[in-house]
């Protein structure tokens, strides 16, 4: 270099610099004494997967508002630092490390997927700050380090309810199994079905597989047609689902239909139309159970926002108050591991999704809620 | 093997022989590969549900508006994509391949923006009943995809072998340089090919619609499908196109009934590949194929 570096605009700039980054770092020095809780969120909120973190904004914001409105937690408000991760891991590993070291938030909530999460939970891990996932329902979101938690119900324990509860009612001994055989999703939820279908003693007569991105499953439903089981159990993203059901039905296959989670969207409903009559679904939220949390959560939703929550606002709203409990536990706004301890110790948190509980190893524990399509919509079965 | 299976067959064959038409017209007659047609049917398939669910049209006036919606498509994809390319004749024939890609692409993040990626059913009858008919069940939509496609290949093939047009397209597709000293304007016959072919592929686009559902992406598996059946029925042969497409559906199909349902995809190319490896050129193409490829 033929210069000195230090010009005298640079050294002005780099003076101002420093001055404006010292101004910043001040800032949680001086009101540490009583603050506001403060809590970081990584979502997707822009982009494809915006469809699932909007709806978890917007029930994190009414949440926070409503615990505010109540007085807040140990006398202080809760604070939202809401950053998004574009549903990318990139994205959320920049966000979690700002919200961690520069927010300097108690804890965080996010982010949306479960593939973010391997990315962007060690992050917190390693800086000690407790990360909880809403919406992450794959294996091994736990595993990731004692900091990482998810209050949302993994696939393995929504989908063997849901066979158990509709072998009660339907009392059917054999099963057809269908699904796609080239998405990570559908696979493990036919493993997870097929397993769970061999423990409760049903023979599976048929498995035919397909894959995503099919649309014409008759040859595969003709065979099962010939094999006859009592019930069809699909394991699907909604849009082969929806269309093999329309299939089935129009191939005279009446049987009762029993779906994973690709089930559990008003899509579905949409695709698959009156062939989606009768098919039963584990979910984690179901907007019309009888209590008065679920009735004011699903009331204050539609009048703020005009659509009625989702499972993803449902299961963030839930994740904010576990929050809002955890702090009162603790005893702090500002202490990160008598937080973390505190958030693990709940027991039996009444949540709109349902009575909540962390397990001995972290793991959430709570009873699903198992639906079936009457008429459009989705009721209790 | 159960009827009903045979009728499976011959409704996905028949839909996998109309994308195949498409194909091959434009690879007869201009010597590429229109890597834009699947999204071609795909667009062709949201004009026509425009059509039924917005403005509330009959489903065969829709047919024929997606099918002129395919032509003006057709007609935009020569202009854009191919015309410039033709006219360097420096230039390698792969780079229309590239720029007919670059079409497709386009045009299927046009629908993933404005539209989104979700499925969409016509707001029709045909979509949910059926009748039996003793040991086989048929839809309404396989029946107007059979008639629909056999109208239009028997169409097609009297249209190529009876009518002026249909000559100047044979010649040109045989010779292109002859043709043109014999008074025949190739780049007129160029755009009847490409803007037939993409109104064919929006009848299949609408067709599969109106049997299934449509959405940005429905192009893609279709498309392949489609390539395939003319390297299988032989480069730029109609009727290669046309057996092609059967064949291939009765093979998908029995690999389901006989074999087991993750076969299908696999086997079914598995016969494409003995099958050329013991007729290179395609069941209906010559050994090498006239000097163009």
């Amino acid at each position: 270099m033929k210069q000195s570096v230090f010009t005298p605009r640079l050294t002005i700039a780099f003076f101002l610099i420093v001055l404006v980054l010292s101004a910043f770092l001040a800032l949680p020095l001086t009101g540490a004494a009583a603050t506001p809780a403060k809590i970081g969120v990584v979502l997707a909120l822009t982009g494809d997967l915006s469809a699932y973190g909007i709806p978890q904004r917007q029930a994190l914001e009414l949440a926070r508002d409503m615990i505010n409105e109540s007085g807040g937690v140990l006398g202080q408000p809760i604070q939202l630092v809401i950053e998004d991760s574009r549903g990318d891991k990139n994205g959320a590993i920049n966000a979690v490390q700002k919200l961690a070291t520069r927010d300097r938030v108690l804890a965080i909530i996010g982010p949306t997927l479960s593939a973010e999460m391997f990315a962007a939970g060690p992050v917190a891990n390693r800086s000690r700050v407790t990360i909880m996932g809403v919406s992450n329902t794959a294996v091994g979101i736990r595993e990731i380090g004692p900091y990482v938690f998810r209050n949302s119900l993994p696939e393995a324990l929504v989908l063997p309810e849901t066979v158990r509860r509709s072998k009660e009612k339907l009392g059917y001994t054999t099963a057809a199994l269908l699904y796609s055989n080239n998405d990570d999703f559908s696979k493990s939820g036919a493993d997870t079905f097929r397993e769970a279908l061999l423990a409760e003693g049903v023979q599976i007569v048929a498995t035919e597989t397909y894959q995503t991105s099919d649309t014409d499953f008759r040859a595969q439903l003709t065979k099962v047609a010939a094999a006859n089981p009592d019930v069809l159990v699909i394991s699907s993203l909604y849009k082969e689902a929806a269309l093999l059901l329309r299939q089935a039905r129009q191939l005279g296959l009446t049987q009762p239909v029993i779906g994973g989670n690709g089930f559990n969207s008003p899509e579905f409903i949409s695709v698959a139309g009156s062939a989606g009559e009768g098919a039963i679904v584990g979910s984690p939220w179901f907007p019309g159970r009888d209590h008065p949390k679920v009735r004011e959560f699903v009331t204050r939703y539609q009048e703020r926002y005009g659509t009625e929550p989702d499972q993803f606002a449902a299961q963030a709203f839930d994740g904010l108050f576990l929050f809002a409990e955890a702090i009162r536990i603790a005893g702090s706004t500002t202490d990160r591991l008598a937080f973390r301890d505190a958030l693990a110790s709940i027991k039996n948190f009444d949540g709109v999704t349902g009575v909540f509980s962390f397990d001995e190893n972290g793991e959430p524990s709570m009873k699903a809620n198992i639906l079936q399509i009457q008429n459009g919509v989705y009721v209790e079965l | 093997m159960p009827l009903q299976q045979l009728v499976n067959a011959i409704t996905l064959g028949s839909t996998y022989s109309l994308v195949a038409l498409g194909y091959t017209l434009i690879f007869g007659t201009l010597g590429i590969v229109n890597m834009a047609h699947g999204d071609v049917f795909m667009a062709a398939a949201f004009a026509g549900l425009f059509l039924v669910n917005v403005l509330g049209f009959n489903i065969w006036v829709a047919l024929v508006g997606a099918m002129v919606a395919g032509a003006l498509l057709g007609l935009i994809l020569e202009y854009a994509a191919l015309r410039p390319m033709r006219r360097r004749p420096d230039i390698s024939r792969l780079s229309s391949l590239i720029s007919t890609i670059g079409f497709g692409i386009l045009l299927q993040n046009i629908f993933l923006t404005y539209l989104g990626p979700e499925s969409r059913t016509f707001d029709h009858s045909f979509q949910s009943s059926a009748w039996s008919l003793g040991p086989i069940t048929v839809t309404p939509s396989d029946l107007m995809i059979i008639t629909v496609s056999l109208v239009i290949m028997v169409g097609l093939h009297l249209g190529l072998n009876r009518t002026k047009v249909g000559k100047a397209l044979r010649a040109v597709s045989e010779n292109p340089e002859a043709s043109s000293l014999l008074g025949v304007n190739a780049q007129s016959i160029n755009l009847v090919a490409v803007a037939l072919a993409s109104a064919i592929g929006g009848a299949a686009g609408m067709l599969v619609g109106i049997a299934f559902a449509v959405h940005p992406i429905m192009g893609l598996p279709y498309g392949l499908k489609g390539l395939s059946i003319i390297v299988l029925g032989g480069m730029g042969s109609v009727p290669g196109a046309m057996i092609g497409g059967l064949i291939l559906g009765l093979i998908e199909v029995m690999t389901v009934q006989f074999l087991a349902s993750s076969w299908r995809d696999a086997a079914a190319f598995a016969l494409l590949f003995v099958l050329l490896v013991v007729r290179p050129g395609g069941l209906f193409g010559q050994p090498y194929s006239r000097g163009r490829a």
